[in-house]
C-alpha cells in the first residue's frame, strides 16, 4: 500500500466533481463559519435553536441516503456486509450533521426574531 | 434497488449525489492507493525516448515522465483520437452507464512539452534503435517504452463478424463503446425473453479476465429483476478447468456460479460462430462441440498488436511466445534482451497485469528504472504483478479482488472490506470512484 497524499485526493476529486467541489467547500466552509459566528455571538448554543436544527437534520440525513441511492443505482438495500452498514451510517451522518450545522447558521444569522 | 429504469445518470446527478456525502466514502476508497508526490526533475537535455501507444500506460507514463525530466525529447506514437476508459465498457454493456460514459479524446491528457505524432507504428527496430511509422518515418530513440495494448482478434473466431454485434442475440463488449451499447440492446432484449445465454473466455491472456464473469453475473440479475431468469438457461464456458486464474477466487466464483445457477463447461475454447444458425462451436478435449444461444458475448482472442509480434522485442519461447507479448522482466519491466526498452501495460509479457489497476503500479516502477538509467543511478523500485478487479456479483454488489503475480491477494484494506465478499461499498467505488482515479492517473497526478 503507498504512501497517502492530500493533494491526489484533491486531484481525483477535482475530477470527479469539477467546479462543484468548490461550491461544496465554500458551503462547508459557509456553515462552520456561521455556526461559529452565531455561538461566539450569543456566547451560547440556543437549545430551541439547535432542536429545531437536529429535526432539519435528520432529514438531511434521510435525503443522503436517497440519493446516495439514486446516484449509485444502488442502495443501502444492496448492502452485503457490515462495512456497508457502516458506509450507510457515515452517509447519514454526514448529511445529518452538514445539514444540521448549516441550518443552525442559517437561522442565527437570519435578520428576523422568529427565526433565532 | 435499482429500478429497469432510470439506470443512466448525467454528471450533474452525480455531482448532486457527490455534495451529499458521498465525497468521503469516496476519499476513504481510493486514498490508500495514490502515490506520493513526484520527485524534482533530473536534467535529461538531448535524450529522446519515444513511447508507442497513448492508451492508459502510455499516456501515463509520459505524464510521469514529464514531471521527471527536465530537458528530454518526449515523442509519443499513436494515430487515435479518441480515447477510452475501457473499464466502462462492461458498465455501458450491463446498462449501468450511458454509451459516452467511457469516451474522452486523447488530446486532453496529452502533457504538454511531449511530441505527439499522429501516426500508427509499423515497425519497431530496437537492433537500429528506431520505430518506423505507417507512413514510413523514421523515429530514433535513446529509450523507448512500449505501451501498445493489445490486438483483438476476432478475425480468429470462423464465422465472427464485428458489424453484426447487438444483432440476433450477439453481443461483444470489447470492441468499443458503440459495440458495448449494442450488447446491452441484445442483453436486455434477451433479459426479456429468457432462452440460453451463453458466456465465455477466450484461450489467451486477456484484459481484465474478471470481466466476462461479471457480465455473467449482471446479466444473471438483469432477468432475475424482470421475473425470468426461470425461462432462461445461463452457460459459462470456462477455457480451462478453472473460472479464475487465482485458486481461491475461481473457488468463490464457483459457488456463486452454483448459487445463481450457472451451468459450467470446462475445456471450452471458442473457435467459431454461426450467426444465423446462433450456434457456437467450441474445441474441447473430446473434439468439437456446439452450444446453442439466444444471447453470447463474444470474447474474442487477445495477441499482441502486429508491430510487436513481428519485432525481436516478442518472447522467444515460453507461454507467452505464441502470441507475441513483449520479453520483459516482470518486476522492472524492463526488456531483457534491450535494456533501454521497456514494456508496460497490456502489451508486458508478464503473469498477471492487463487491468488499469495494474497499469498505475507498473507505470511508476518503469519510470523509476528509465530515470535512473538516464541519471546513472539505481532504484529498487519492483512490481510485483498488483492487479484488481472488482468483480460485480450482481447490480449493486461487487467484490473487491486484488492480487499479485503469486496468486496472493493482497487486499487494500484487510480487515475491512473483505476481498471475497459481496460488498455494496465495492459497488460504489466501481461505478463511482475508479473513473476519476483512472483519469487523474492518465495526468500523472495519482
Amino acid at each position: 500500500m503507498k504512501d497517502m497524499d492530500p493533494f491526489v485526493f484533491l486531484v481525483v476529486f477535482q475530477e470527479m466533481l469539477g467546479p462543484v467541489l468548490w461550491l461544496l467547500v465554500a458551503l462547508a466552509v459557509f456553515g462552520l463559519a456561521g455556526f461559529l459566528i452565531v455561538v461566539l455571538r450569543e456566547g451560547k448554543l440556543d437549545s430551541k435553536r439547535l432542536v429545531r436544527s437536529e429535526l432539519i437534520g435528520l432529514l438531511g440525513g434521510v435525503l443522503a441516503l436517497v440519493l446516495a441511492a439514486k446516484f449509485t443505482v444502488s442502495g443501502f438495500t444492496d448492502a452485503g456486509g457490515p462495512v456497508d452498514w457502516l458506509l450507510v451510517g457515515l452517509i447519514w451522518g454526514i448529511g445529518l450533521a452538514g445539514t444540521t450545522i448549516l441550518a443552525y447558521a442559517i437561522q442565527g444569522l437570519a435578520p428576523c426574531r422568529r427565526c433565532g | 434497488m435499482i429500478s429497469e429504469k432510470g439506470l443512466h445518470l448525467g454528471r450533474r446527478d452525480l455531482l448532486r449525489f457527490m455534495g451529499a456525502g458521498g465525497v468521503a466514502v469516496s476519499a476513504a476508497l481510493i486514498g490508500p492507493k495514490m502515490a506520493g508526490a513526484a520527485p524534482s526533475p533530473v536534467s535529461a537535455k538531448g535524450a529522446r525516448i519515444v513511447i508507442v501507444g497513448a492508451g492508459a500506460a502510455g499516456l501515463s507514463m509520459a505524464s510521469r515522465l514529464v514531471q521527471r525530466l527536465d530537458g528530454a525529447a518526449i515523442t509519443i506514437i499513436d494515430s487515435r483520437k479518441a480515447h477510452y476508459y475501457q473499464p466502462g465498457f462492461t458498465l455501458v454493456a450491463g446498462g449501468i452507464k450511458p454509451k459516452d460514459y467511457p469516451v474522452s479524446t486523447t488530446a486532453e491528457y496529452m502533457p504538454r512539452h511531449v511530441t505527439w505524432l499522429e501516426e500508427a507504428v509499423a515497425e519497431i527496430d530496437p537492433d537500429g534503435n528506431k520505430v518506423v511509422t505507417a507512413s514510413g518515418k523514421q523515429v530514433p530513440y535513446d529509450f523507448l517504452v512500449v505501451a501498445a495494448g493489445l490486438h483483438l482478434d476476432y478475425a480468429s473466431i470462423e464465422g465472427m463478424d464485428v458489424a453484426r454485434i447487438g444483432q440476433d442475440g450477439l453481443g461483444s463488449i470489447y470492441a468499443g463503446p458503440e459495440a458495448a451499447f449494442a450488447t446491452w440492446g441484445a442483453m436486455s432484449q434477451f433479459a426479456d425473453t429468457g432462452g440460453v445465454g451463453l458466456f465465455l473466455r477466450p484461450n489467451t491472456e486477456m484484459k481484465c479476465a474478471g470481466a466476462p464473469l461479471k457480465y455473467t453475473f449482471i446479466t444473471d440479475d438483469h432477468l432475475r429483476r424482470r421475473d425470468n431468469r426461470s425461462k432462461a438457461e445461463i452457460i459459462y464456458a470456462a477455457n480451462n478447468k478453472v473460472l479464475f486464474s487465482v485458486p481461491i477466487v475461481s473457488e468463490k466464483v464457483r459457488m456463486l456460479f452454483r448459487d445463481r445457477d450457472v451451468k459450467v463447461r470446462y475445456d471450452h475454447i471458442q473457435t467459431g460462430i454461426d450467426l444465423g444458425r446462433k450456434v457456437a462451436t467450441f474445441a474441447t478435449p473430446s473434439g468439437p462441440a456446439e452450444i446453442k444461444y439466444d444471447f453470447i458475448n463474444v470474447v474474442p482472442p487477445m495477441r499482441a498488436p502486429a508491430a510487436v509480434r513481428n519485432s525481436p522485442l516478442r518472447w522467444q519461447d515460453g507461454p507467452w511466445a505464441s502470441d507475441g507479448w513483449m520479453e520483459v522482466d516482470k518486476a522492472t519491466l524492463r526488456h531483457k534482451r534491450y535494456p533501454n526498452v521497456f514494456g508496460v501495460g497490456d502489451i508486458a509479457g508478464v503473469p498477471k497485469g492487463k487491468t488499469a489497476a495494474s497499469v498505475k503500479w507498473m507505470v511508476p516502477v518503469a519510470v523509476d528504472h528509465l530515470v535512473a538509467s538516464l541519471t546513472g543511478g539505481q532504484t529498487t523500485s519492483s512490481y510485483n504483478g498488483y492487479t484488481s478487479c472488482p468483480l460485480i456479483t450482481q447490480l449493486g454488489r461487487a467484490m473487491l479482488v486484488e492480487f499479485d503475480y503469486d496468486n496472493n491477494l493482497v487486499p487494500s484494506f484487510p480487515g475491512v472490506i473483505a476481498p471475497l465478499e459481496e460488498l455494496w461499498i465495492t459497488w460504489v467505488m466501481k461505478t463511482m470512484a475508479l473513473k476519476p482515479t483512472y483519469l487523474t492517473m492518465l495526468r500523472g497526478q495519482a
